[in-house]
């Protein structure tokens, strides 16, 4: 089935198996690589990423599911050589050690920040509860996620990260994908 | 060229790592992909214990994108390789081959059979199914005590037993202390407990993945490993392929705890196929693969007999393991009992000590290192007991600590196991976290909701422990019968434009090497922190190494970088010394400086750099290079240790625990970076915590494993775990310049018994004096009805 799909703010078209994962045709397709597989039954969330603004386990989403949609991944957050709010914060508050969840889990904080700006340390946890992190027993996830959320103005996330059309063209021209 | 100010050392510094980490531009092996690369997918046994009748792989072959369907036969048609276990216990012990794929006999369910490689992964994949393997059941053996009684079933029927070892060690016979038997028979209170550690799983976040590329002069292998030089060596010796034939990569890796110190079946079997085939290729598994077939921790079962004084001194102890290996042995795994064996005494002056542990053989999962290895299980043990003694003599748990453990002033000292502790101090680290944590205070609220029956009743719980870690002298890995060193190695070059690049032997996989060893090399340097590039795990820079476990990296590998820059600064100096016009003997150093003695005229290492560089103008006969290696084998091991506190409420109407507060003073000497130090302890916690409350292995009777996804394994999420209080005090180790002790496993070793203890703690007026691991509300609960009977 033939897909358009914009992710990172670049327009790519593809023709992709039906039953095709979004995650593998992120990794496989587009070389986007920073979005990771940790498990088979949707449950570690370290594949997150955004479609239309919301976070998704992309291992839980057909790649023709996105078809039309405009997806984020933690690749396309930092803008103009800075990093998103949550990025910084991950990095200040040693919220992260080997770092496989962390695109994930940044993902997962950036939607969860759009629904509560200002979380308290329970909303937070219970907010990740689906983004598994082996390494920081979470302490330090929390304190990055409420740190970015001090730092952030009410709903900046995804906000943030919509790019409307005309952005697109004049960023990037829109070219089909690699692989197909 | 500025000279750093303050001392690097001990800053909270950020991470270097993170960059690549929080963008998404890593290197996980599963990214590589090479021209022309297949991709392999292992068909499993879906049975324990079968014998293998035949295998069909003709429809298979006949798969779309199928390029080969390859079985033992294919792959080792002689029957000769086996996978390597590096640690043969005893000269007698029984070590059964593990063949790369089973040839005639299956042992365990997740055991490789047949693997196919094809153009893509789902390719791979949907082949599988198209493989026929008619299986024969033979009778399966799960159980460790069931395993050892006369006539059971056997797993490798031509061992005759499934016992692999015995191994003992007894404080009389060793001359470290006095007779056990005599210590319990003359005891005025003896307490026999059996206490069973669960088989974990390590559940690193990236799975295992593996490419291996066959073109080129050298077999090229990455992998997601903790151990790539071990593997290098390893992959050489199973293979037959010459080690300077063999580079070993291990990129960006997501996580080990352990469960990637291992040598694979999987990357054996890459790099056959990709040998046979001419072509690179890649095995990645999935999660429910991960669960199934990398190593599992712990599953012991632990008898433990301790004797004391009426007032409380502890007079003996005696221990008697049953250690499951699974199926066959892993790399390390008939050891990591024995990494327990030296540390049931803990932090106690114990006169008396006896360890036997017996490996078995069973049809499951081989188990092998997990986060401590060896070390939780003998914290678990004695602080567990230590508990029940005070219970039963009637004292505070931690008065009866106190009386029996080793003193400030009394270091170095000793113990019964036959280690010399360098340094500690038990007091200090107690009186803080009794301090953090209100003891008295949660003692009196205690009180309170048992006097008024409240359902919801709080637990105290206990633990103080130490460790061994800093892994190891080579001397005693020796006589322990390990195959290796516990050496670490470091190169230090001093590039033209005063850059630094350092080589480390460790190999990081979340521990941030990369920023901690650049702030020791700043200050041994004292070059900026920004113009150091630490380097690590691949074969082809980084030759010599003995990698990443065991809280070695700092203490061991840290070392070996202070060593390498002075040897940088001694071959700086006579250069320094020319450019100043002065003697050799009147230079100091200091902030990167060599300056002339009582005078303002200095010159900085980095300005030496470009000279040697240029090497235009250098002291006669001078060897044009600054670059130095240095090699390190400790003395000794390095010992934190540190106070956990753990307050619980249990509801006894539903046995449901939720941690109230959890407070650790842990000492592990001088720290480097508070930030990583702290992260390591938080993870840790987690961990142990973990054990303590939600994770179990479990198998059904036919030997399934029935917790193969993350969705039926307990893996703790952000809401399970509490807000931890952390703090630190500092007793420098004595056995490394550094004066360090290592922090990756203390967390987990000593917040177990600490959580478990609470737990019981509150429910013990209610007849409880046991819970099994993991404490969940069902057993809880029925622990509370047994005790109530």
């Amino acid at each position: 089935m033939r897909i358009t799909v914009s992710v990172d703010g670049t327009k790519y078209t593809d023709d992709v198996e039906p039953r095709m994962l979004l995650v593998h045709y992120l990794r496989e397709r587009l070389g986007k690589t920073g979005t990771v597989v940790g498990c088979d039954t949707s449950n570690c969330g370290a594949c997150t990423v955004h479609l239309d603004g919301h976070s998704v386990k992309s291992c839980s989403v057909l790649a023709v599911q996105a078809d039309g949609c405009e997806v984020t991944t933690v690749e396309g957050l930092a803008r103009d050589g800075r990093m998103h709010p949550v990025q910084q914060a991950f990095h200040d508050n040693h919220a992260l050690q080997c770092g496989f969840c962390t695109p994930g889990m940044i993902m997962q904080a950036i939607d969860l920040l759009a629904d509560d700006p200002d979380p308290d340390e329970n909303a937070v946890r219970h907010g990740l509860e689906g983004n598994l992190c082996r390494c920081t027993g979470y302490q330090n996830i929390v304190r990055a996620v409420r740190d970015a959320a001090s730092k952030m103005a009410p709903g900046a996330g995804p906000v943030a990260e919509q790019v409307s059309d005309s952005e697109i063209t004049s960023r990037a021209p829109s070219h089909t994908g690699g692989g197909s | 060229m500025t000279a750093t100010a303050e001392p690097e050392v001990g800053k909270a510094r950020l991470r270097k790592e993170d960059a690549r980490l929080i963008t998404g531009r890593t290197r996980w092996t599963d990214n590589i992909t090479l021209p022309g690369m297949l991709h392999l997918a292992v068909l499993r046994s879906p049975m324990a214990h079968a014998r293998i009748v035949s295998i069909d792989t003709s429809a298979a072959r006949d798969m779309p994108g199928v390029v080969a369907v390859l079985t033992a036969t294919d792959l080792d048609p002689d029957g000769e390789i086996g996978m390597p276990c590096a640690w043969p216990i005893t000269p007698d012990m029984r070590h059964p081959r593990r063949p790369v794929l089973a040839a005639t006999e299956v042992n365990f369910a997740g055991e490789g059979v047949a693997v196919v490689a094809a153009r893509s992964a789902a390719e791979a994949e949907d082949a599988l199914e198209h493989i026929e393997v008619e299986y024969e059941d033979l009778p399966v053996v799960l159980d460790m005590e069931a395993a050892l009684a006369e006539g059971a079933p056997l797993v490798h029927e031509d061992l005759g037993t499934n016992r692999s070892a015995l191994w003992v060690f007894d404080s009389g016979e060793a001359g470290t202390g006095g007779d056990v038997e005599q210590a319990i028979s003359d005891a005025e209170v003896k307490l026999t407990r059996r206490f069973r550690q669960q088989r974990l799983i390590p559940a690193f976040m990236e799975p295992r993945s593996t490419v291996v590329d066959p073109t080129g002069p050298q077999l090229t292998v990455w992998s997601s490993t903790q151990i790539p030089h071990i593997l290098r060596v390893m992959t050489a010796m199973t293979l037959g392929v010459p080690e300077h034939k063999l580079r070993v990569v291990a990129p960006d890796v997501g996580g080990g705890f352990g469960g990637k110190i291992a040598v694979l079946p999987e990357e054996m079997m890459a790099a056959l196929v990709a040998r046979k085939l001419g072509k690179p290729v890649k095995w990645t598994e999935s999660r429910s693969d991960a669960m199934l077939t990398a190593h599992h921790g712990r599953d012991q079962i632990q008898d433990i007999t301790i004797s004391a004084t009426r007032d409380g001194m502890v007079t003996g102890l005696k221990v008697d393991l049953l250690a499951d290996m699974g199926a066959y042995l892993g790399l390390v795994g008939p050891g990591v009992p024995l990494l327990g064996a030296f540390m049931f005494n803990a932090i106690y002056k114990i006169p008396a000590y006896r360890f036997a542990c017996t490996n078995v053989f069973t049809n499951k999962t081989l188990t092998d290192a997990y986060r401590g290895a060896g070390r939780p299980e003998a914290t678990f043990a004695i602080e567990r007991m230590m508990d029940e003694l005070a219970a039963e003599l009637g004292m505070d748990p931690l008065e009866l600590r106190e009386k029996n453990w080793i003193r400030h002033d009394e270091f170095p000292f000793t113990t019964v196991a036959g280690l010399t502790y360098d340094s500690g101090n038990y007091e200090a680290a107690t009186e803080r976290a009794k301090q953090l944590f209100d003891y008295d205070g949660l003692r009196r609220e205690q009180q309170a909701r048992r006097a008024s029956n409240d359902p919801v009743q709080l637990g105290i719980g206990i633990s103080t422990y130490t460790e061994m870690c800093g892994l190891a002298p080579s001397r005693v890995l020796g006589s322990l019968a390990y195959g290796a060193g516990g050496w670490e190695s470091a190169s230090i070059r001093m590039l033209p434009t005063g850059k630094v690049e350092v080589v480390t032997g460790s190999s990081a996989h979340g521990q941030g090497h990369e920023t901690a060893w650049s702030q020791i090399v700043a200050d041994q340097l004292g070059v900026p922190f920004e113009d150091i590039e630490v380097l690590h795990g691949d074969t082809q820079f980084s030759p010599k190494g003995m990698d990443t476990y065991g809280s070695r990296s700092l203490a061991v590998g840290g070392t070996a970088l202070v060593l390498a820059a002075r040897r940088v600064l001694d071959k700086a100096k006579p250069v320094a010394a020319h450019m100043l016009e002065c003697s050799v003997d009147d230079m100091e150093f200091t902030g990167g400086k060599f300056t002339v003695q009582g005078t303002d005229q200095s010159v900085g290492i980095q300005d030496v750099a470009l000279a040697v560089f240029a090497a235009h103008d250098l002291p006669d006969g001078y060897e044009a290079s600054l670059d130095s290696d240095a090699t390190f084998d400790p003395e000794n091991f390095s010992y934190p240790h540190g106070t956990h506190l753990c307050a619980t409420e249990v509801d006894t109407e539903t046995g449901r625990v939720s941690i109230r507060s959890y407070v650790c003073v842990d000492d592990v000497g001088k720290v480097v970076n508070p930030l990583i130090v702290e992260g390591q302890i938080h993870g840790g916690l987690a961990q142990g915590i973990a054990q303590a409350l939600y994770e179990e292995a479990v198998h059904d009777e036919s030997g399934t494993l029935t917790t193969g996804t993350f969705a039926d394994y307990y893996l703790p999420s952000a809401a399970d775990m509490p807000t931890f209080v952390t703090d630190r005090t500092e007793t420098p180790s004595t056995t490394n310049p550094l004066g360090v002790k290592g922090v990756g496993e203390a967390g987990t070793i000593a917040s177990t018994p600490a959580v478990v203890n609470s737990v019981i703690d509150a429910v013990r007026h209610m007849g409880v004096d046991d819970i099994e691991m993991p404490c969940s509300p069902m057993r809880v609960w029925q622990a509370i009805q047994g005790g109530a009977r």
